[in-house]
């Protein structure tokens, strides 16, 4: 059989069966590579917290110590804690993505120029934010400083009080979230449906009812979205406290996510099997949210088809 | 429309929302433009307690000292080493995916779609020790391509999504014709959809651009040199050098966040477009 038939045989066979094998031969590339960095890593972090390891030398399996060191460990609680103040704090962000969104959603000339001067500190990097605001509560020269020593006679300076410190990171991280939310909702309402809004004005709707009745419905993909991302980005806040306080004072701003950095990298040597332990727990608070969303999405999905 | 538009409201009103409007403005980007306010001052305003005011004269000084006295010109150069490669490799990467999982039917479609999304959910830390272990054994530690590869296999994950759905809203009948006419799976993907799929091309390279450029927990994990870390964590050295220097400090910031917000402005309406994915049905 010479060369050219078995390449003819070949292509054939390819064209015939070309439908059922297209889909897999575009799928591999992209899934290797997300199973190698993303899927796979998730089950060794798991595996890895039973262990005590430096990250260079021997793992040693200690099963569930690094869990049990874990739930005694002052830290953890006050990372935990954090995590949950972020976590509602900043949903915030939602009702008030809505309100900048409402203010703004008119057609007056210039609009649009203020909807994306609004939107900007999205654009900016979370590092550049943390250094703003840094700059902002600064003791003795910050806008927020001196503002608040006008008011009220002293200056608080936030970032140095253990009490104080996290709520002055998350309006940092607010910050951004806001604009994000509030252009979700400024394209929500572009889409709603002008004629239901003028048949609920023939009725005499107005306000808060319309807004709760009429419009809100209308609104739900952009408010599952809204917090979706703002559920996340509360769980994943990391580059902030990093940024503003490195976890201090005292390790008062820590989180999950920073706390486990510190102790996997720990400048005191690495502990990879303590941090995965902590990593595992930030997952699977992640996961409760996760399913939910995905759940959700599933639904939506089969009442499309 | 709602709310109401202001134009059928009274003449105050309008005049009230006109005024409002560059003050509500102006009170949201106080933070921002009092940094930029700083980053132009000289550092004698700073010493002698001119915090608030106005700059004595424009100190573009800072910018130049920022640039001559520290590495951000190679941070920055290093943030292009990663941001670049990372959107092109996950551009590729998920118009494949994209491609494959909204055409075809087939056992575990919606299993590998969902798996690609919640992937993209999960929090940094749960990847952190295998992904930089894996870096370190791959020799790649502490190189913007080690950075890269992570980038463009965590990306791939929200950009299938986004692919995947702009592609199951393309009309199906173009590629039945195609098929009945005898053009190839490739040949469909390559000349009907690919050229169809230009406005979530366009909207995924600017997010894409932005979210890779803003990273800061993995340039922080994967690489420790100046000669390799992007402008995010260069920040944070420098931060910590230039301490209580806030003229370069604010100058450094500024620098920084230029590329995304330039890209911002230059193609808003493809950043909105792929921001707001979803928000409306």
């Amino acid at each position: 059989m010479s060369l050219a038939s078995t390449e003819r045989r070949s292509r054939s066979w390819w064209r015939e069966h070309q439908q059922r094998l297209t889909p897999y031969v575009f799928l591999i590339p992209g899934l290797i590579f997300f199973l190698v960095y993303v899927i796979i890593p998730i089950f060794e972090s798991f595996w890895l917290s039973g262990f005590k390891w430096d990250g260079l030398g021997e793992k040693t399996w200690i099963g569930m110590a690094n869990y049990r060191e874990l739930f005694d460990d002052e830290a953890f609680y006050t990372s935990l804690k954090n995590n949950i103040i972020w976590l509602v704090l900043y949903l915030l962000a939602v009702p008030a993505g809505l309100f900048i969104a409402i203010f703004l959603n008119q057609r007056v000339r210039g609009i649009r120029v203020y909807k994306s001067f609004f939107f900007f500190p999205f654009v900016i990097s979370q590092v550049v934010v943390g250094l703003i605001f840094a700059w902002f509560y600064a003791p003795n020269f910050g806008l927020f400083y001196l503002l608040v020593e006008k008011l009220t006679g002293t200056g608080i300076a936030v970032l140095a009080d253990p009490d104080l410190v996290t709520y002055g990171i998350i309006a940092a991280g607010l910050w951004p979230q806001i604009a994000y939310c509030m252009i979700l909702y400024l394209t929500g309402l572009n889409a709603v449906d002008p004629e239901q809004v003028e048949a609920a004005r023939l009725d005499a709707a107005k306000g808060w009812k319309m807004l709760w009745y009429v419009i809100l419905p209308q609104l739900r993909p952009a408010t599952f979205i809204a917090v979706v991302v703002t559920v996340i980005g509360a769980l994943r806040s990391f580059d902030l406290v990093s940024i503003m306080t490195d976890g201090g004072p005292f390790g008062s701003s820590r989180v999950l996510s920073f706390y486990m950095y510190e102790q996997a990298l720990s400048e005191y040597g690495y502990r990879m099997g303590y941090g995965a332990s902590i990593a595992v727990i930030l997952f699977l608070i992640m996961m409760v949210f996760i399913s939910g969303f995905i759940w959700k999405m599933v639904e939506d999905e089969r009442q499309g088809n | 429309m709602f709310p109401r538009p202001i134009e059928q409201r009274s003449r105050a009103a309008r005049v009230g929302y006109q005024l409002a409007l560059p003050v509500a403005l102006l009170l949201w980007l106080l933070p921002l433009l009092g940094v930029a306010v700083t980053s132009l001052k000289p550092a004698s305003d700073l010493a002698s307690g001119n915090y608030f005011g106005l700059p004595s004269h424009l100190a573009f000084s800072n910018y130049a000292d920022v640039f001559n006295n520290s590495p951000i010109g190679q941070y920055i150069w290093n943030s292009f080493k990663v941001t670049i490669p990372t959107v092109i490799g996950t551009l590729v990467l998920s118009s494949l995916t994209g491609f494959a999982l909204g055409i075809y039917r087939f056992r575990g479609n919606i299993v590998i779609f969902f798996m690609f999304v919640a992937g993209n959910f999960v929090p940094f830390q749960i990847l952190m020790v295998p992904v930089r272990d894996m870096t370190v054994n791959m020799g790649l530690y502490n190189t913007t391509t080690g950075l890269v590869l992570f980038h463009i296999a965590f990306q791939t994950g929200f950009c299938t999504l986004f692919m995947r759905n702009f592609i199951r809203a393309l009309p199906r009948a173009l590629i039945e014709a195609a098929r009945v006419e005898g053009v190839s799976e490739v040949r469909i993907f390559w000349y009907i959809v690919l050229p169809l799929m230009r406005p979530a091309i366009a909207a995924l390279s600017v997010l894409i651009f932005t979210f890779i450029w803003n990273d800061y927990f993995w340039a922080t994990v994967l690489t420790t040199s100046a000669s390799t870390q992007p402008v995010t964590a260069g920040l944070y050295a420098l931060n910590g050098l230039w301490i209580a220097q806030w003229q370069l400090v604010s100058a450094g910031a500024i620098v920084a966040a230029m590329p995304p917000v330039l890209m911002f402005f230059l193609m808003q309406r493809h950043f909105i477009a792929g921001l707001t994915l979803g928000a409306v049905k």
